[in-house]
């Protein structure tokens, strides 16, 4: 491949480096390399998607099983049988005092925050005119859609009878009860739809170009139908991509400060209560950044398996890989200051509860679990301070993986240390995770594969029009003439 | 997509055409040929794979509304959000939770925030559409035989015909063929 002749990783001042390798080079090329995978026919769908979906589907098998158990157990079986399994209801999740709070929220912040990536790639980059993000934006705003789906199952289950769900509306009932809108859980449920429906909307007016070019270029009734309803007659109009520029410049400007407010309001959750270890005031940047972090880590693992599945190493270079490498050295270098500052405060606080229950995280019965997070978060990312390293697919893809797993720790580290030694030393207590904590956990990796996969297979997961319009020869003062060229066509 | 019996490099006599269609291979034959129709006095849209840099000035077109549309939403948004927590919390059923007051102004900040958020974001998707008059089943120019390219690869350029009748179709015709256009054709209304 061209990717391996080229190296753009390296910034020449006289020359900037391409930000996508054109196979020819032309539009159409474009068009092809990214259409086709949504093109082949069903019965020629590559054997490693359909083995990665059945993987994926058996993992959403596994979460509507424990689901359906925890649910009917815990409301509809008459009697509240408790089991060994942990009891009945939540109680399925191994939840009892001291540790309300465990696998669920933890599911619930590690999904939500890898969702943060996709919005950082599609608005941030954007507004700070970061052209290589067209590569990767698609997929990562669809990774959000669907972390956001994934995230919002642990709540949706957690507030037990799940038919009551609407209750967190403020919608006028028979009760004449309202959301208690003092309290950051009723925060967080707005912040969390809100940004759910956003990130849907802002993905989709980035699909409708797209689905017009899978529309025009059907080679048969029913694609072209399909894709046509769904890209509302787009026709390309050049006033129409007048209004279609300043929207999704709005939409870009309205997510940046939503996805910063979304995991602060989630650490709001913890900072607003008066838990040691949770009541402080540098968790919404703190949480801000393990978001990014972990969200690009997550990135990187999906993006390096579909450029080599589908052979798009043109598309999605090596710079880009090495872009997303150097954001999460910086944001977990941020997750390490945090780790640090904690401590410094709770012993500059002088408050002694404060002391104990840090010193009870990193040498109490879970230092297991935080220096399993110090290790995954902190010290393994500096390795990409080597070039080496950076620009290896190898170490990278490694890297992301034990980001992923460094961040969950986090939340667990958090949310299950500062609850399980209460106090009161009688009521301390262990958490373990039950059979059903295990089984939602791996399920809602089942959700989130099955929706990225099908995903992947129906949708075009590169911005079709937006990789074109970066090409040097989209630019409409661009010359022929390589000398003179150069320099105005690359951003 | 599928050619069309009434698209013919000639409309029959008597035919008003909707506009003169034609299509270049560059963003860059197609930008200097809008500014010179523009400075030509014609009428014209353009339909290109995505978006080209300025090519709304070359072709004489404002800015877009959009942004007064999505203001208006925003502070209906905000106001809106903020006097249902007022409402809910100080005239509809004040309930002592946690000895919180009943009107905490600092703790309404959040959902304002979200909800000003959510009511722009849908001023923004309904005010595009809308004002792109779309979803639309069909337009005058998608008769042009080879128009499917126009989200490819290939640069359209559509000279709209008026009512005021200043539009000289043969003058717009040697326009576009001495800046190389391919194909070009009257398409009907």
């Amino acid at each position: 491949m061209a990717s391996e002749k080229i190296d753009n990783t390296y910034e020449d001042p006289t020359h900037r480096a391409p930000l996508v390798l054109g196979e020819d080079g032309s539009f159409q090329a474009v068009s092809d390399r990214i259409s086709s995978v949504v093109e082949v026919p069903i019965k020629k769908t590559a054997k490693p998607w359909v083995l990665l979906l059945l993987m994926a589907l058996s993992g959403l098998a596994l979460l509507g099983g424990a689901l359906t158990d925890l649910i009917v157990t815990g409301n509809i079986l008459p009697g509240n049988p408790s089991g060994p399994a942990g009891g009945a209801g939540t109680g399925r999740w191994g939840l009892n005092h001291p540790v309300g709070w465990a696998w669920d929220i933890t599911g619930f912040v590690f999904w939500i925050g890898i969702g943060h990536a996709g919005t950082l790639i599609s608005a941030i980059l954007f507004l700070f005119r970061q052209k290589w993000r067209t590569s990767i934006n698609r997929a990562a705003e669809a990774m959000t859609l669907f972390a956001v789906v994934s995230a919002l199952l642990y709540p949706t289950v957690h507030v037990g009878r799940v038919w009551f769900l609407y209750w967190v509306f403020p919608i006028p009932n028979q009760m004449g009860a309202w959301p208690n809108f003092r309290s950051p859980l009723a925060w967080d449920f707005f912040a969390v739809s809100t940004y759910g429906t956003v990130s849907l909307l802002f993905w989709f007016v980035g699909l409708v170009p797209d689905l017009a070019t899978i529309r025009d270029r059907a080679t048969n009734k029913i694609r072209a139908v399909i894709y046509g309803i769904f890209a509302l007659g787009w026709r390309g109009s050049a006033r129409h991509w007048v209004h279609y520029e300043r929207a999704y410049l709005i939409l870009a400007g309205l997510s940046t400060p939503l996805v910063l407010s979304v995991h602060t309001i989630v650490s709001f959750d913890f900072a607003t209560s008066v838990i040691p270890g949770w009541h402080t005031t540098i968790f919404p940047p703190y949480f801000v950044a393990g978001a990014v972090f972990s969200g690009f880590a997550m990135v990187q693992t999906l993006m390096l398996i579909a450029r080599k599945a589908y052979g798009w190493e043109n598309l999605i270079t090596l710079r880009h890989v090495e872009n997303m490498n150097k954001i999460m050295m910086a944001t977990g270098t941020m997750v390490g200051y945090a780790y640090g500052m904690e401590f410094f405060i709770a012993w500059y606080s002088g408050n002694e509860y404060e002391g104990f229950a840090f010193i009870n995280r990193a040498f109490g019965p879970y230092s297991w679990a935080y220096w399993t997070m110090v290790s995954c978060n902190v010290f393994f990312p500096q390795l990409f301070w080597f070039k080496g390293v950076r620009t290896s697919l190898g170490a990278s893809f490694v890297l992301s993986i034990i980001v992923n797993i460094g961040m969950w720790f986090e939340r667990f580290v958090i949310i299950v240390t500062s609850l399980h030694r209460d106090f009161l030393p009688s009521s301390w207590g262990y958490f373990r995770p039950t059979v059903t904590d295990i089984a939602t956990f791996i399920g809602t990796f089942g959700l989130f594969f099955t929706l990225f996969l099908l995903f992947i297979r129906v949708l075009p997961a590169i911005a079709i029009s937006e990789v074109k319009g970066i090409l040097p020869q989209a630019d409409p003062h661009h010359h022929d003439d390589h000398a003179h060229g150069k320099e105005a066509a690359h951003g | 997509m599928g050619e069309r019996p009434d698209t013919n490099e000639k409309l029959p006599d008597g035919m008003q055409p909707f506009a003169l269609v034609g299509y270049f291979d560059t963003p860059k034959d197609l930008y200097e040929t809008c500014e010179e129709l523009r400075d030509a006095g014609f009428k014209m849209d353009a339909h290109t794979p995505f978006p080209i840099h300025g090519l709304e000035k070359a072709m004489g077109v404002g800015a877009s509304k959009l942004p007064w549309i999505v203001l208006a939403c925003a502070i209906l948004g905000g106001i809106g959000a903020f006097t249902l927590q007022w409402w809910v919390h100080s005239v509809e059923y004040p309930q002592n939770i946690s000895g919180k007051p009943f009107f905490a102004y600092e703790a309404y900040i959040p959902v304002t925030f979200e909800l000003t958020v959510l009511a722009s974001a849908f001023g923004t998707f309904l005010g595009l559409w809308g004002l792109c008059r779309l979803p639309q089943y069909f337009h005058p120019v998608m008769q042009h035989p080879s128009f499917h390219r126009a989200t490819d690869d290939k640069f359209f350029v559509a000279v709209e015909a008026n009512d005021s009748g200043t539009f000289d179709v043969d003058r717009a015709r040697a326009i576009l063929t001495k800046r190389g256009a391919h194909e070009v054709v009257e398409v009907s209304p």
